[in-house]
């Protein structure tokens, strides 16, 4: 049975990934760029619904870990004379100028930039709980942001780095050429690759000891501190995991947009993902992968709200924002409504279904 | 096993606990009992330290060497082999009943999480161990059949036979039981009696229990401690206890 239903999921990834080659090939370029967004919205969902729906933390600092990631990512892929050209108003210091290492190296490094940063700041903030820890997550991810900002020599200030290396299609066009033709561009095999393996990574983790010691502390913190789990350490451990999720989330935005800068990652940020995680089902894995991709779509087609609206006989005027004040609907009438998550209650149902045949 | 040195435990002007003292031999099922409000929980609560008492100590002795454990974190003490159930269960009421008592050994691990991350041949064998054990444990309460059922849907008698488990799950050599047999049925809680023997014996435990039912305290515990208005009133075996003016008058008040 165990054994089925590993098989199972060995496949469905396997098919998952050949479904992404062909889509690279015959996809149109609009349409790449959303499914690219989509998985690294997955990482990102992932890594916060670690803290706040795995472990019960209410964290809001997502946005300034992923700028660190972002940040790290980007100084270490771009080239010698990008670096030079961006940073005209005042040189960049001499020893990151000449760092350069492969992208996968780099994403690594990221990561652990932004668990680093997530252990220092989680080992004083974690002392809180609920909504104070809230708001002391949401003042670091702030102060990573103004830092940032402060520190020209290194990240350029609020002028952003530009010319971000992309990750195309280029290399693996040129070794198929002989068998097939594919379009040199977004490589969708990368995001897509590190989503999944973040998905993998989730359910061995909380399907292990530890996974189920940070499940026991959101259902109750004070049986679980008798039951002998030191409190503080595994929710440092899961602050830092979620951070290094953030971190990689980060670095993967960083690349797909080729251009950041420190207004990217306000609070706004956090809130986008947060919409992700309570849609999919806090402490659900493939709710929040499924809610990942329903919102990054939808946030594109949505786009018309925000043009002029011709509503039959008349036209109003465009109203920018307008798609955001549908999604803030959208998420208080499903916190009133499906407080365990839209996705997760209809994956139950099918499954349900499925079971009952 | 365990020593309790006038121990007492004020929250601001509140006394909860006036100078208790107790002393618990190794093996022995010991009994607190006393009316409500007369600070039983509050002495669990110093000695799985989630108070730390304001005046004197708590000692734990599982062998020859003892030390002091109040002031302890809990997570320490539940390490050390003191572990509790609750008056109001407190289980982990969303995950599985086999999750529940898999998560009482979690403390004996000895993997890392990157060895339980990468699924090291190590950490595979531990986590089936704790899964064997786990699974022993619930056949032992007699809750094989729901394994899979989330906590939170077994009734209540079972659920305090869970809890029970989960605790036996962290390898204790003192259980405290808060309440084990309340709201249970005169039948059940004849079952709950034989129970409490067995784990003693095949754990080779020792117990200490807050109980209101009186044929369960009088039935199987070898000494009693009364309390009333926190302090200690009566210590001795049941038939003291029973035939004792200053616990009759505490229950039945005096004319």
């Amino acid at each position: 049975m165990k054994k089925k239903s590993l098989y199972l999921q060995i496949g469905i990834i396997v098919v998952a990934l050949i479904a992404l080659f062909f889509m690279n090939i015959y996809m149109d370029n609009y349409k790449i760029k959303i499914l690219n967004l989509s998985a690294i919205y997955v990482v990102l969902a992932l890594g916060m619904n670690l803290i706040n729906g795995f472990t019960g933390l209410f964290s809001l600092g997502h946005a300034g870990f992923m700028a660190v990631g972002a940040y790290t990512v980007a100084l270490l892929t771009m080239p010698l004379e990008t670096k030079t050209m961006n940073f005209y108003m005042k040189p960049m210091v001499p020893f990151l100028l000449n760092l350069n290492m492969p992208f996968i190296f780099a994403l690594l490094a990221g990561g652990i930039m932004a668990a680093i940063f997530g252990f220092l700041i989680g080992a004083p903030v974690l002392k809180l709980t609920d909504d104070y820890l809230a708001i002391a997550t949401l003042g670091f991810s702030e102060i990573i942001r103004i830092i940032i900002i402060n520190i020209q020599s290194v990240t350029n200030g609020s002028l952003g780095l530009k010319g971000i290396p992309q990750l195309t299609t280029g290399n693996m066009s040129e070794k198929l050429s002989w068998l097939i033709k594919i379009p040199i561009r977004t490589n969708l095999l990368w995001a897509w690759g590190i989503a999944i393996l973040t998905m993998v990574f989730m359910k061995v983790l909380m399907n292990g000891s530890y996974g189920k010691a940070f499940k026991a502390i959101r259902e109750d913190e004070i049986a679980a501190r008798s039951m002998g789990i030191n409190l503080f350490k595994h929710k440092v451990m899961s602050f830092t995991i979620g951070s290094f999720l953030a971190g990689i989330g980060g670095g993967l935005l960083a690349v797909h947009l080729g251009t950041i800068d420190p207004a990217l990652f306000k609070f706004a940020l956090t809130f986008n993902i947060l919409l992700i995680v309570v849609l999919g089902g806090m402490g659900n894995i493939n709710g929040t992968a499924i809610s990942a991709v329903i919102i990054t779509v939808a946030m594109e087609v949505l786009r018309f709200l925000d043009e002029p609206l011709k509503l039959g006989f008349t036209t109003t005027r465009a109203l920018p924002g307008l798609r955001m004040v549908v999604f803030s609907l959208a998420l208080m009438i499903i916190v009133i409504f499906k407080r365990e998550g839209f996705v997760k209650s209809t994956l139950e149902k099918v499954r349900g279904k499925y079971a009952k045949n | 096993m365990l020593k309790i040195n006038d121990m007492t435990m004020k929250f601001g002007g509140v006394v909860a606990v006036n100078k208790f003292s107790a002393n618990i031999e190794n093996g022995q099922i010991v009994g607190l009992i006393g009316p409500n409000g007369a600070g039983k929980t509050t002495v669990f609560n110093v000695v799985t330290g989630v108070y730390k008492p304001t005046e004197g100590n708590v000692e734990f002795n599982p062998n020859e060497t003892g030390y002091v454990i109040s002031g302890l974190r809990p997570d320490k003490i539940a390490k050390l082999g003191v572990c509790r159930t609750f008056q109001n269960i407190r289980l982990f009421k969303e995950l599985s009943v086999l999750d529940n008592v898999f998560i009482g050994s979690h403390l004996r691990l000895k993997s890392n999480l990157l060895s339980s991350i990468f699924k090291l041949p190590s950490y595979n064998n531990e986590e089936r161990q704790m899964y064997e054990k786990a699974r022993y444990l619930l056949e032992k309460v007699g809750l094989y059949e729901e394994r899979n059922e989330k906590a939170f849907s077994l009734p209540y008698g079972k659920q305090r036979r869970l809890e029970i488990a989960r605790a036996l799950a962290t390898d204790p050599k003192l259980l405290l039981l808060d309440e084990p047999a309340a709201g249970m049925n005169p039948q059940e809680t004849q079952d709950l009696m034989g129970f409490i023997g067995n784990i003693k014996e095949e754990f080779d435990l020792t117990i200490f229990l807050i109980e209101h039912h009186m044929e369960v305290v009088m039935g199987i515990c070898e000494r009693i401690f009364v309390l009333d208005h926190g302090i200690m009133i009566a210590e001795g075996n049941p038939q003291e206890i029973q035939s004792d003016e200053r616990v009759i008058e505490a229950y039945l008040g005096v004319e």
